[in-house]
């Protein structure tokens, strides 16, 4: 798989300054994507702050009001609920959800392919029957049983989303580990009597980080993607409080009447999922060596 | 190779064996189902009557012994709320599910790959930008959002086509359109990098150099060699037939698998969802097992792999 890249990269004279910096190396839409995803985080860590009224508040008086108006901007909901109130929100509860999912799934996937590309034998057979347990049986097939069964919570919810994409990593870190096993550097390492989980940690997951990190980039969206669908299959996120897939379930029953319910929450939810993707494949373009 | 194909299907029987073990004890340990059929009213001698009815009475081992030999004599159980076998009833939808996801799977197929392929082998060029935007639009959309904007276009808006039923073919056409696209865009991509990786290959080079038409050299190395990976994602695919119409099929209201699994896992028909979870899991493992071994008819280096270890 090596492949030798003959030719030089060419530099020009480069222009200082941090934003001549900033033109020159991020695209257009790169940029616009990270944008959007410093003003979702931003919304998500303030969303106390920057939310007009409450998410349970009714204003009966107002109901189904279309976006635009001074009071409420993004228009309300069949209670009268402000919707721009709830999408703030539907985006910290979203974001938290797939945060915390994409982390836990990227810890234990490397960790079992670290441990697989370490023990080999028994283990690793152990590690590849469970990726393909999880290959078999289509995630969102498993969660429906699950929570339908167990009932949702929140952090029965962040769990379960935690196993979504850990066969990936899995799978990724074993290859990988296992490659750079057979270079010089770890064996190095090994016979200058580092133990195990230093070689791993201080060693070869440096290395491997890259490729880990873009895998997180294309996991983050699907995370999110299947979350927002099992809440609008009324089995995710349970009322009342409210995610982004949520709030589009429940906007599907007014989809004639008052179509921004739905589409608020369908916009971000496409934005949000668009801008990491972009950002991702910028990404692997610029850290990972493997792909180019 | 025989030794590499039975390492393969005892992986296959392994990983349904998991799914069983799984579907089993999820749904054995999270309730009991004697009081979600019967409710909170009904006296204890028929609780009873119905544990020992559906063999609930019995120790757990007991319950997954007895279970996993029903599963090997081909017995699924009954439904608990129909009184009818639970493999018939998940048979009888197979059809309405195919009906959307095989049209669906050829639209991916015969619009994703050539568009990958047409973008990759115009690099860089406004037609490969404007493929990979629209496919990167494709597979970030959530296909219940794309069902609802097109119900909310062709339905609401313009009243061309039904939102929801299964009366005619033209009911079909929404549900197959929302299905498709994120595929055709994941396709898309897919093979666009497939094809950007092969054809920056020293025998692409090779090719080209020893006087090939650029034709030829596609047709002839850079396609074959592209089709490995893109096999995968076909693979998954084929594999997901069956469950891929979850949300499409809550969102047209189309009396497929994926409806009766969401009113099951609603009633807790055990029976039923367990039935369900094994034949998709199954056509899942059937179709990683055939695209494993069709690797290792189109990619010899990975036969000798994987009889190494």
């Amino acid at each position: 798989m090596a492949a030798i890249d003959l030719s030089e990269p060419t530099s020009a004279a480069p222009k200082s300054g941090f934003f001549a910096v900033l033109r020159r190396n991020v695209p257009l839409t790169v940029g616009l994507g990270l944008f959007w995803l410093a003003a979702m985080i931003i919304v998500a860590a303030f969303a106390d702050q920057l939310r007009p009224y409450n998410i349970t508040a009714m204003d009966l008086s107002s109901r189904l009001s279309a976006p635009g108006g001074l009071k409420h901007l993004l228009g309300t909901d069949e209670l009268g609920r402000d919707v721009l109130s709830r999408l703030i929100q539907s985006i910290r509860i979203s974001l938290v959800i797939a945060f915390g999912a994409t982390l836990l799934s990227a810890f234990f996937g490397t960790l079992l392919g670290f441990l697989a590309a370490q023990f080999r034998g028994t283990v690793e057979h152990l590690v590849l029957v469970l990726a393909d347990f999880q290959a078999a049986l289509p995630f969102l097939i498993m969660s429906l049983a699950v929570l339908a069964f167990f009932g949702s919570s929140m952090l029965l919810l962040v769990c379960l989303m935690g196993f979504y994409g850990w066969e990936r990593y899995a799978r990724i870190a074993r290859g990988l580990a296992i490659a750079a096993g057979a270079q010089g550097y770890a064996a190095a390492v090994v016979q200058l009597g580092a133990t195990p989980a230093r070689v791993y940690l201080r060693h070869i997951l440096p290395n491997v980080a890259s490729t880990l990190i873009v895998s997180m980039t294309l996991t983050f969206p699907e995370i999110i993607l299947m979350e927002s669908g099992l809440s609008f299959l009324g089995l995710g996120v349970q009322p009342p409080e409210t995610s982004l897939g949520n709030m589009v379930g429940f906007g599907r029953e007014y989809l004639t009447r008052a179509p921004w319910i739905m589409l608020a929450p369908a916009i971000v939810i496409m934005l949000t999922t668009l801008s990491i993707s972009l950002v991702g494949d910028w990404l692997r373009d610029k850290l990972d060596p493997t792909i180019r | 190779m025989i030794r590499f194909v039975l390492v393969r299907l005892f992986r296959a029987l392994v990983t349904i064996l998991a799914v069983v073990t799984f579907a089993f004890v999820v749904l054995r340990m999270s309730g009991d189902p004697a009081q979600v059929m019967l409710g909170p009213d009904v006296p204890l001698e028929s609780v009873v009557a119905f544990r020992k009815a559906w063999g609930l009475d019995q120790p757990l081992w007991a319950q997954y012994v007895a279970y996993i030999k029903a599963i090997f004599t081909g017995d699924f159980g009954t439904s608990m709320r129909d009184k009818a076998s639970a493999l018939h009833l998940v048979l009888e939808r197979v059809p309405a599910t195919l009906q959307l996801t095989l049209p669906a799977l050829l639209l991916k197929l015969f619009v994703g790959i050539p568009a990958g392929v047409y973008a990759a082998l115009h690099r860089q060029s406004f037609t490969d930008r404007g493929v990979m935007l629209a496919a990167v639009f494709g597979f970030t959309i959530p296909s219940f959002v794309m069902g609802l904007v097109l119900v909310l276009i062709f339905s609401v808006i313009l009243r061309w086509l039904p939102s929801g039923g299964q009366d005619t073919w033209v009911h079909g056409i929404l549900p197959t359109l929302t299905m498709s696209i994120g595929g055709i865009g994941i396709l898309a991509r897919f093979s666009r990098s497939a094809m950007i990786e092969v054809t920056g290959q020293p025998y692409i080079r090779t090719a080209s150099a020893k006087g090939l038409k650029w034709r030829e050299v596609v047709w002839g190395h850079a396609l074959p060699n592209a089709a490995v990976p893109i096999i995968t994602i076909v693979g998954f695919m084929v594999g997901s037939l069956i469950a891929g119409a979850v949300v499409v099929e809550s969102i047209f209201s189309w009396p497929g698998i994926g409806r009766l699994l969401v009113v099951s896992v609603g009633n807790r028909d055990l029976a039923v969802v367990q039935c369900i979870l094994l034949i998709v899991a199954a056509a899942m493992v059937v179709s990683n097992l055939v695209v494993d071994l069709l690797y290792g008819w189109l990619d010899p280096r990975l036969r000798s792999q994987a009889s190494g270890h």
